[in-house]
């Protein structure tokens, strides 16, 4: 155990005991579903936990629980944070959707926020990162720089915000590289890494040269830097360790400044149950810094994109588009809803196979 | 759909790949049960392995070593499980489960501080005309090392239980060891012995996929290749070449299924996700149809004083 870890511990035991004095302690509780160790997506959560902590120091308490599975345990795990005091609970999966709902409705005193899901009550907000405007700027790259036309595309699970990230990433390869085909795989996990590398391995066998994923440990950069001239990008954190070699780029989520917010929020009294999607402009996606592998047009292009999403000048969901079996969905110049995307369960014209349901 | 964007070559060289851990770990577990012992604990030595294996390779730089390092940490968590079961008598099921249980949570403490490390790469095989060959070069002649280790392992443990007198002893001690104790062999020592094996054998299994597969640490990484593993012992009537079959059998239609993904096929993404496993507890239920059974003993305390 690192020293500092042992000093946290000593601390937080300190913390404890002279914890029954000051009540106005805010306990804030952070639901896992990976370890933080991930390098990816509860990685960046658990960045924003201890920005919370940085920020407000002895007058909060976080407590987190990592790898919670998507499902019953759920549950009992949220129970447990707010019988033991939590005030303020963060369940930071698309799975935990149903059980946040539920365990809300038992402590209507508790405030519960559920990252990336759409079911919201009187105690539980919701919020997401735009991650489809990091996509964009991904597919652009991706678009430019494939030589064989075949980009892979490792899949989660197929919900709204994994199809979303697909067809945005999609839209933009074909805008510059009409040729380009992605192959899609979906693991059915958000953290496994021997699955996730052999999802990748298995892209590159069939001719990728590109991979872009949507689950959340570094493994497919692993198995990218493996097999040599194979470019990814950073999912979810910079990945920076594989800058030399496969990551070209990445999208960094940046929850810090949310969860101090809604943290502050809650001690102020001013919380309310609130639908929170924010992008690149009000910096909940971070690119990240793009590598000398990228030509430099390529850059300055992709660059270029991404100043234009930020400003709000270009919205990644621009028609015309047409929805995969050819039925026009976005006319010339139309700029896609919320709704639609918070609920996008098809592909755009030109990728193939079909989704699972 | 797409078929010939599967490269046959490819596929078989990369089913040996899927087929490693699992094989190493299931013969590991085969000569364990054979004398006679269940341990379930093959996840946790497993996961041991994989977090030794990779913390030597790393500050070393050798991944040999770190091999090595694996094959040790997965023998002295092993041991623990020997001392519980073999010594102190204690149940050999819930002992195998609780050794599961200590080996994850003890692999994710030695592993603080080394995830998004990258560990030095394994070297591969390379026999100047061999590698080269058109298309067995590929399959058969540019693997790691390990792959071969696996292949050796089995060999020898076939070769040791079917023609010496060691695999005999072994045997016996497993089908009633009762008699092997009245013929004087010492039961508790064999089995030891037999537990330290499948210990190691765990370990290199793990830090086969934290050191080649991924390769990086991630915690929980092995994601219950052990249990796969105990339970092809059984389904390969505890048969070192049927467990072979098993394991590459499974890693075959595992990595064929993110083929048929990948290229497109109209198969539901949910039924090829459980092919694997469909498929081989088929073939090898089909195939135990003989009367090979469990060794007698197996799972029973020995105690030399009755």
């Amino acid at each position: 155990m690192k020293l500092s870890k042992l000093l946290t511990t000593a601390a937080f035991a300190l913390g404890l005991a002279t914890g029954a004095m000051a009540q106005d302690k805010l306990k804030v509780g952070f639901v896992y579903v990976g370890p933080v160790g991930d390098g990816g997506w509860t990685y960046e959560h658990d960045k924003g936990r201890q920005a919370v902590e940085a920020e407000f120091g002895d007058k909060v308490e976080t407590v987190f629980v990592e790898s919670v599975p998507e499902g019953p345990d759920a549950e009992r795990v949220m129970t447990q944070m707010a019988l033991d005091g939590a005030k303020l609970i963060f369940t930071t999966s698309f799975g935990f959707m149903d059980p946040t709902i539920n365990v809300a409705a038992k402590f209507p005193d508790v405030k519960f926020e559920h990252a990336t899901g759409y079911k919201r009550a009187d105690n539980v907000s919701t919020y997401s990162a735009r991650f489809y405007e990091g996509r964009a700027i991904q597919g652009h790259i991706a678009g430019k720089m494939t030589e064989s036309n075949i980009v892979g595309y490792i899949g989660s699970y197929p919900i709204p915000e994994v199809i979303r990230g697909i067809n945005s990433a999609f839209i933009h390869a074909r805008k510059v590289n009409p040729d380009v085909q992605f192959k899609i795989v979906w693991a059915y996990t958000w953290f496994d890494p021997a699955k996730e590398a052999d999802a990748a391995k298995v892209l590159i066998e069939q001719g990728a040269d590109v991979i872009l994923q949507h689950t959340d440990s570094t493994a497919p950069l692993a198995a990218a830097a493996e097999a040599g001239n194979i470019i990814g990008f950073g999912q979810a954190s910079d990945m920076s360790e594989y800058a030399d070699g496969p990551r070209v780029s990445s999208i960094i989520d940046n929850w810090a400044p949310y969860y101090i917010a809604r943290v502050k929020a809650v001690m102020d009294g001013t919380w309310t149950s609130t639908d929170t999607w924010d992008g690149i402009g009000p910096g909940m996606v971070g690119i990240g810094e793009i590598t000398d592998k990228v030509p430099a047009d390529v850059k300055a292009e992709a660059l270029a994109l991404k100043d234009a999403i930020a400003k709000g000048d270009y919205h990644p969901f621009t028609g015309p588009l047409n929805k995969q079996d050819g039925s026009v969905w976005l006319a010339d110049g139309e700029v896609a809803d919320d709704g639609t995307l918070l609920g996008m369960d098809f592909y755009v014209e030109g990728i193939e196979g079909t989704i699972p349901n | 759909m797409d078929l010939s964007s599967i490269n046959p070559i490819l596929l078989l060289a990369s089913l040996m790949v899927a087929a490693t851990p699992l094989l190493l770990a299931a013969v590991g577990e085969l000569v364990v049960e054979k004398a006679g012992v269940l341990n379930l604990g093959v996840e946790g030595m497993m996961i041991t392995g994989a977090i030794c294996g990779f913390a030597i390779a790393v500050n070393t730089g050798n991944p040999l070593l770190g091999v090595l390092a694996a094959a040790a940490g997965g023998a002295v968590l092993s041991l623990l499980f020997a001392l519980l079961t073999q010594v102190a008598l204690a149940n050999q099921v819930a002992s195998g489960l609780g050794l599961t249980l200590f080996g994850l949570g003890l692999s994710s403490l030695i592993g603080q501080g080394y995830q998004g490390i990258r560990p030095p790469s394994f070297p591969r095989l390379n026999i100047p005309g061999l590698s080269d060959m058109p298309v067995l070069g590929r399959i058969l002649f540019s693997h790691d090392l390990m792959v071969y280790l696996g292949l050796i392992i089995v060999t020898a443990v076939w070769f040791m239980l079917k023609y010496t007198r060691a695999g005999l002893i072994l045997r016996a001690v497993g089908e009633n060891h009762e008699a092997a104790h009245a013929l004087g062999y010492k039961v508790v020592r064999i089995r030891i012995m037999a537990i330290l094996f499948g210990g190691a054998c765990a370990g290199m299994g793990g830090a086969y996929i934290s050191l080649i597969r991924v390769p990086q640490w991630t915690e929980g990484m092995t994601a219950g290749i052990g249990w796969i593993a105990l339970a092809l012992v059984v389904f390969a009537s505890w048969k070192p070449w049927r467990v072979l079959l098993g394991a590459y059998l499974f890693g075959g239609v595992t990595v064929i299924q993110l083929n048929l993904q990948a290229a497109g096929v109209a198969i539901p993404v949910e039924y090829l996700a459980m092919s694997p496993y469909l498929i081989t507890i088929l073939v090898l239920v089909i195939m135990s149809a003989d009367k090979s059974s469990a060794p007698a003993s197996l799972g029973r305390v020995f105690h030399a004083s009755r």
